[in-house]
């Protein structure tokens, strides 16, 4: 607030400068998605087995949310921080991890329980039948717990999208944030556009992904109109 | 004919939920299985195709013995029927009824081919194929469910209290169907009701369970109705037992109508 209110005689917006600035934006877009999004990615690879664990064996749960919970409480910095001597710091490459693995880490918090909330959902009725006709357990899981829990995965993924999306920007701290990089640079020099800038893409990107998961959802699951109405 | 044999189930707890059980369900008839809850008449059913192990005892199809085969290949050959059809939500009716010809590795034309025709079969219009399970009554989902039991043409079926969650006008008119189509199907059903008239309306024998697992009585339903065994039978069969014995003799006459095809196996 105080970089808006100290920009004395200038304007809040230089349109011009995003005119310039296209190229290194639409990279710096492309880069934070990729920051964001590759870890919802490998955090489902993560939670599906977990979760179909966590259901089989019920024991496993509260430690396995425990400890998924504990690791969303450590502080984004200090995650960053404490992986910079395996991957190094900067922006690209290899160093992209030391955002990618915490931001895995944290995923798994939401979409964990998303998975054993979703595999749960099944109708005891579903599964009877299921076994009843000749599924095997892991065709049962295949081809008829997963499908059934996709819609409450995905309701999972998309908080998990979007937190990650804005928490990405975190990582301008180690200079690797993403259009997060903006807002170092902007004040920095005092210069409000690219913040402001940055701002609205990370808010657009959040938007879109949101709404192609729900896309995705409709598509992928036609048959639960109904009951998520 | 599906033979049990001294079977017993007791759980762990000291829970007998069936005690040394030895009943005779025939081919080509259907045998329902009827008494109050926690007699263990879905238990009962349930071992036939062992979701539920015996604790002694044996049980046999046509002479083989079930644990001979894997549970799963087992389970592809008998029907299975229960209250809440089960319906798999996320695949459409005509996949729904295919479920058991795909997991036998049939082609998939095949399969729907199949399928398309049982649902003609249970009365349903084949406009509904590509629909989802949320989008039919209880009724129709019911008969998907029947269809879906039979889409292998297993020999024996079992069916847990099928029509129970369906109302009364709509039940009684899927048993009526259920009686016609078992005239043209004759396979081996086990059947499970709490309901009496619904028991005496559709068994060609029906076996009274006892709270604690114990059968009472096995017998066709007239005789059932005309010399209960004991008091609790008795007692299960309710006031009206002379109505009932009028009604049943009507579905009697309608059932064993000459020329309905033998048993087909």
């Amino acid at each position: 607030m105080n970089v808006i209110a100290a920009a004395d005689g200038e304007p809040l917006i230089r349109w011009d400068w995003i005119g310039d600035h296209t190229g290194q934006l639409a990279d710096l877009t492309v880069h934070h998605l990729k920051l964001a999004l590759l870890p919802i990615l490998f955090g489902l690879v993560l939670a599906i087995p977990l979760g179909v664990m966590c259901v089989r064996w019920r024991w496993l749960y509260p430690p396995t949310l425990g400890v998924a919970n504990v690791l969303y409480g450590v502080p984004s910095l200090a995650f960053f921080m404490l992986l910079i001597p395996y991957f190094g710091i900067g922006s690209g490459g290899k160093a992209d991890f030391t955002i990618i693995v915490p931001m895995t880490l944290f995923s798994l918090s939401v979409l964990v329980p998303n998975v054993v909330d979703g595999l749960r959902s099944v109708p005891d009725p579903v599964r009877q039948a299921a076994t009843a006709m000749g599924f095997g357990t892991l065709r049962r899981l295949i081809q008829v717990e997963l499908p059934i829990a996709v819609p409450v995965v995905i309701a999972g993924a998309r908080v998990a999208t979007v937190a990650s999306i804005s928490l990405v920007s975190v990582g301008m701290l180690i200079g690797n944030g993403g259009l997060g990089q903006l807002f170092i640079d902007g004040y920095a020099r005092d210069f409000t556009t690219p913040i402001i800038v940055s701002c609205v893409l990370i808010i657009a990107l959040a938007l879109v992904s949101d709404g192609v998961l729900v896309a995705a959802q409709r598509l992928l699951t036609p048959w639960a109109r109904r009951r998520t109405r | 004919m599906i033979k049990f044999d001294g079977v017993s189930k007791r759980y762990a707890d000291g829970t007998v939920a069936v005690d040394d059980l030895t009943l005779e369900i025939p081919t080509g008839q259907i045998t329902v299985l009827v008494g109050p809850s926690g007699c263990g008449k879905t238990t009962t059913l349930r071992m036939i195709n062992r979701l539920i192990e015996p604790t002694s005892g044996t049980i046999t199809i046509d002479g083989e013995d079930i644990r001979s085969q894997d549970p799963a290949r087992l389970r592809r050959g008998i029907g299975y029927v229960i209250q809440h059809a089960g319906l798999f939500p996320h695949r459409t009716i005509v996949d729904n009824v295919a479920t058991v010809p795909y997991l036998l590795g049939w082609d998939k034309k095949k399969a729907r081919a199949t399928a398309m025709e049982l649902l003609e079969r249970v009365g349903l219009d084949p406009k509904m194929a590509k629909r989802y399970p949320y989008q039919l009554s209880g009724g129709q989902q019911q008969r998907v469910g029947v269809a879906r039991a039979l889409a292998a043409d297993p020999p024996v079926m079992l069916m847990d209290e099928p029509f129970s969650a369906v109302d009364p006008i709509v039940r009684s008119s899927l048993q009526d169907e259920f009686i016609r189509l078992q005239s043209d199907l004759r396979k081996t059903i086990a059947f499970v009701t709490h309901d009496i008239d619904e028991a005496v309306k559709l068994g060609h024998t029906v076996a009274v369970f006892k709270v604690g697992g114990v059968l009472a009585q096995h017998s066709t339903p007239d005789e059932l109705l005309g010399h209960p065994a004991d008091d609790f039978v008795k007692e299960f069969l309710g006031g009206d037992k002379g109505l009932k014995r009028l009604r049943f003799n009507r579905e009697l006459d309608l059932r064993d109508e000459p020329g309905v095809g033998a048993a087909e196996r």
